[in-house]
């Protein structure tokens, strides 16, 4: 169970929400520039470290994952990003550069036993499908192969909370719905809840899951999939006909 | 030729340069990755000896190191004899002076890596320390190899500092710089144009390394 009650100021830019997601899948749906990145990225852990330049930290709230306060701005908690359990692919893989794919899968295996993890790295490239990529260079991977193995490199160490901010992008269609299918059934038996991000209604609808809509830094429905798309659907139709 | 200046002058720009990497490379780290509204001030001070005359550097250093300071006294104390007029008070001279030679090159190679793959590095428990050694040097290594270069040959040419707090002792402070002034203050011209020769090529050299350094690796990123 995620929890979060976050209020955050960047520039004329304000985010402001609050809202329980039990669901082991969750899209957080919105157009672009209403907060997803943000609130994903606050969620992570990343943009705000307590005690350094107060001035600039203008976040504030709570987050917890399964009763664990993550943060909590009013105690001065703020656990940080590695050790949330939190994992995070965003739209860009970021892949290391300098390492090949089995290094960058293994980044986040340090401390572990040699065969073990490459017995991990193994199990990972395979799940998302890119095994035989196992030797290549980050240089030598087109977009959607750089994709699957950065979603690699993010469920290796074992995050409890796994957040996407649209990452399939640079999959086509077929792929990434064979992906996500085969993730979505991995990721629940391994007990690990999902936030997927994204300004597409069809990713939305394709995953079938509990929908949070934002807009504008505030979440305005949240429910069931055909409910909240459905209503989002008549507002934009609404709006379009009226002069 | 002065082989014990010459011998003198390496062994100061390779002691320098070996100390200032080590200081250097965590200093750029804070503050590339450090938030602190005191980082402004302190790369500030990291840069003063760029703008401070090597001589102003240079007397400063000579009072504070010597036996009319705390500093200098506990030094003194501690060692067994005072820093001034030392091969080790030349070293402490050449870091201060060199600093900045070997902390902007780092500060603009850490800074050029994309903030993203640091997200991701902290995202998979990385601490500073790793994200340092295991992001920012191996991506940055051209500008990791600008800094040493830079700093061995701003250290071989010192000139100011050396002479305020090292003086002109053979074998302990006298470093080829210090040679050139003695030949040419004697005029010996054909003396002095050999040790300028020797200074010039040690700087072709090495420029030619650090651009030589960037065709191998094929472009201009750090």
């Amino acid at each position: 169970m995620l929890e979060f009650d976050l209020r955050s100021s960047r520039g004329s830019f304000h985010l402001e929400v609050e809202c329980r997601l039990a669901a082991d899948w969750t899209v957080i749906f919105g157009p672009s520039g209403a907060g997803k990145s943000t609130l994903l990225r606050l969620l992570a852990g990343l943009d705000r470290n307590p005690g350094t330049n107060r001035r600039t930290n203008a976040v504030q709230g709570t987050v917890s994952l399964d009763g664990r306060i993550l943060t909590d701005t009013a105690r001065r908690v703020w656990t940080k990003a590695g050790r949330r359990r939190t994992a995070l692919v965003a739209q860009q893989p970021s892949l290391f550069p300098h390492l090949g794919v089995e290094a960058n899968v293994a980044y986040g295996l340090s401390g572990l036993d040699r065969a073990i993890c490459a017995t991990r790295v193994a199990e990972m490239l395979e799940l998302v499908d890119a095994a035989n990529l196992v030797k290549r260079r980050p240089q030598d991977l087109s977009g959607g192969q750089a994709q699957r193995v950065a979603l690699a490199r993010a469920l290796a160490p074992g995050p409890r909370l796994l957040l996407l901010d649209e990452p399939f992008s640079a999959l086509d269609g077929t792929a990434s719905d064979a992906l996500v299918d085969r993730l979505k059934v991995w990721l629940r038996t391994n007990g690990i809840q999902t936030v997927l991000a994204t300004h597409d209604a069809t990713d939305a609808f394709s995953t079938g899951a509990e929908v949070a809509l934002l807009r504008e830094g505030r979440l305005v429905a949240q429910g069931p999939a055909t409910d909240v798309l459905q209503n989002e659907r008549e507002r934009i139709a609404l709006r379009l006909m009226t002069p | 030729m002065d082989w014990q200046a010459l011998i003198l002058t390496l062994r100061l720009a390779t002691v320098t340069t070996a100390i200032l990497l080590v200081i250097a490379v965590p200093l750029a780290a804070l503050l590339v990755l450090g938030r602190s509204r005191w980082l402004a001030a302190l790369e500030s001070l990291a840069a003063l000896p760029l703008v401070l005359p090597p001589t102003v550097l240079g007397f400063f250093l000579l009072v504070l190191l010597g036996p009319r300071t705390a500093v200098g006294r506990t030094i003194t104390a501690l060692l067994g004899h005072p820093l001034a007029f030392s091969f080790t008070g030349l070293v402490v001279g050449s870091v201060i002076y060199s600093l900045p030679f070997a902390v902007q090159p780092l500060v603009a190679g850490f800074a050029s890596i994309q903030p993203a793959l640091v997200d991701a590095a902290r995202l998979l428990g990385a601490g500073s320390t790793r994200v340092v050694f295991s992001l920012f040097v191996p991506l940055a290594r051209r500008s990791l190899v600008a800094a040493a270069v830079l700093s061995f040959l701003h250290t071989v040419g010192e000139f100011g500092v050396v002479l305020m707090l090292g003086g002109d002792i053979p074998g302990a402070t006298r470093t080829l710089s210090i040679v050139l002034y003695n030949q040419v203050e004697s005029f010996d011209y054909a003396a002095a144009t050999r040790t300028s020769a020797i200074l010039m090529a040690f700087s072709l050299l090495a420029l030619g390394a650090i651009y030589l350094t960037g065709q191998v690796r094929g472009g201009r990123r750090a």
